[in-house]
């Protein structure tokens, strides 16, 4: 699903956010990406879904090799993954419906499809009674299950999550932990950035530290760690 | 593009016309605004052009021939400055007829000269292209049994001068406002769409294709012209109608008559409508553009 090969990436300000990765994520795994601010965590999600290019280096996923889509066909590749984001990146002037259908709008789907697949991704999320709310009338927790909502309604093979749990409470986090379970279970890959130990901990799964612009650990099952 | 995407892009630019209610609102004022001072402007400038036009035509050639030609000898200089370039009509009076435009312009005293005639017959002669009277008098004041030929000679000159700067000052500033125009209003626009740049990055993240986020942009940037051009268009029209008409009333058979609306008033709606909704869809399409490389 995901092939890392020697990615460096060094950024116009002279940061080294990522110092030669090697990774490979099957299909199906649920990974976590941990370690301390600055690390290159970011940087690590973010050339997963190029919003980032490596300096040098190669990325597969799903068998394409990220630098060699031309610009225009970057829109065509990202619908292939769901990306949730720390902010949740809701657009404001939609309700909760028109947000989620915008993923399905963009792909030109059918009007009868939209409505049926938007509708049963609101129920999966427990949003059924707010899809005509606005972004600003809901909560954090809610905001961030409107924006896992989008980014599976299309049911991509790859879900991306960078730091889902990072603007929610402890309760709410398991909420949100509890749906990407439900859509791992279903097959979907999950990688997921992470500060949150509980959750790691807890709910295991492969961890993958990374340092320095380095992977510094890489463990099934794996915890946390308190040197982190 | 599908045809059901396109509908939902007429459908997401109206809709966002409204959620985004006060940034709407100013763009099309920006629009109301400009296009008023636009058009009241307009106005004024064709109607000088008209008067101008109006001055230029009137400019004539007096050709006075030789009292003591005979008929003949008046008819060939006729013929003959029919024939020279440049010019467009000639009116004949003959002496007679001229000493009785005398007598009523000055009085009856002159009625003595009715026995002995001292004037010639004289040709009106109109050049077809003002600006050539001076060089067309000039050829004619060479011609045989010519007695004298005027044509206001320097303050001609002047006034064409005159003439002919006022146009390029009316010309220059027609520019220089639609310019500021187009500044003005793609500016307000490109400010709503600053506003909403967070936007334009989330769709792009989601999979949108540039066309997919510009286009209902686009079509926003035409209802925004449209919607700002309505009250210019409507106060323009009815208040040129209505000056035309209480101007016509007074001012009959005077030098400067007003510009008739009936083809006048649709040419200047057509331009007002057309420079909003290209204002309106060039900002659009530049300011997102610009926000597009995500």
């Amino acid at each position: 699903m995901i092939v890392m090969k020697n990615v460096y990436k060094k950024y116009p300000n002279g940061v080294v956010a990522s110092n030669g990765i090697h990774v490979e994520i099957s299909k199906g795994e649920f990974v976590y990406v941990v370690g301390p601010s600055g690390a290159g965590k970011s940087t690590f999600i973010k050339m997963m879904y190029r919003e980032e290019v490596p300096t040098s280096g190669l990325i597969f996923i799903n068998g394409t090799e990220l630098s060699k889509i031309r610009s225009k066909d970057i829109p065509y590749f990202r619908r292939q993954i769901g990306v949730v984001f720390q902010d949740f990146k809701l657009l404001p002037k939609l309700t909760v419906y028109e947000n989620v259908a915008y993923a399905l709008e963009v792909i030109e789907e059918a009007p009868s499809v939209i409505r049926q697949k938007v509708t049963d991704v609101l129920k999966l999320v427990g949003l059924t009674n707010k899809m005509r709310m606005f972004p600003n009338e809901l909560s954090g927790g809610e905001q961030q299950r409107v924006s896992i909502a989008r980014s599976i309604v299309n049911s991509p093979k790859l879900v991306i999550a960078d730091e889902p749990t990072g603007n929610l409470d402890p309760e709410t986090s398991w909420e949100i932990m509890k749906i990407f379970e439900r859509i791992n279970a279903q097959g979907t890959t999950i990688v997921m950035a992470t500060h949150n130990r509980e959750i790691v901990d807890t709910q295991k799964h492969r961890v993958i530290q990374i340092e320095g612009g380095l992977i510094t650990r890489d463990e099934y099952e794996g915890e946390y760690r308190n040197e982190i | 593009m599908k045809y059901r995407t396109f509908r939902r892009h007429l459908r997401e630019s109206f809709k966002s016309l409204s959620r985004n209610g006060w940034m709407t609102f100013a763009s099309v004022s920006a629009v109301t605004v400009t296009l008023l001072l636009i058009g009241v402007f307009f106005i004024i400038m064709m109607n000088l052009n008209q008067l101008a036009d109006n001055i230029e035509n009137d400019v004539e050639i007096k050709v006075v021939a030789e009292p003591d030609a005979n008929r003949v000898q008046v008819q060939e200089l006729l013929k003959r400055v029919k024939k020279t370039p440049g010019v467009e009509e000639v009116t004949y009076f003959t002496r007679d007829q001229e000493l009785e435009k005398m007598i009523e312009s000055f009085g009856d005293e002159l009625a003595l000269h009715k026995q002995s005639n001292p004037l010639g017959d004289a040709l009106y002669v109109k050049a077809s292209n003002p600006q050539e009277t001076a060089t067309i008098a000039k050829e004619i004041s060479t011609y045989e049994y010519i007695y004298d030929v005027e044509y206001g000679e320097g303050k001609v000159e002047k006034l064409f001068k005159v003439l002919k700067v006022g146009r390029n000052v009316g010309l220059t500033l027609i520019l220089a406002l639609l310019f500021t125009a187009m500044f003005l209003i793609s500016n307000t626009i490109r400010l709503t769409i600053v506003a909403r740049r967070t936007e334009i990055d989330i769709m792009k993240l989601v999979g949108a294709t540039d066309n997919f986020v510009r286009i209902p942009f686009m079509l926003e940037g035409v209802w925004l012209g449209i919607l700002g051009a309505i009250v210019p268009m409507v106060v323009i029209t009815t208040s040129y109608a209505r000056l035309y008409s209480v101007w016509d009333d007074k001012l009959q058979n005077q030098l400067f008559k007003l510009l008739d609306p009936s083809p006048f008033l649709f040419q200047l709606n057509f331009l007002l409508i057309f420079i909003a909704v290209f204002i309106g869809v060039w900002g659009s399409f530049m300011s997102v553009r610009k926000f597009l490389r995500v």
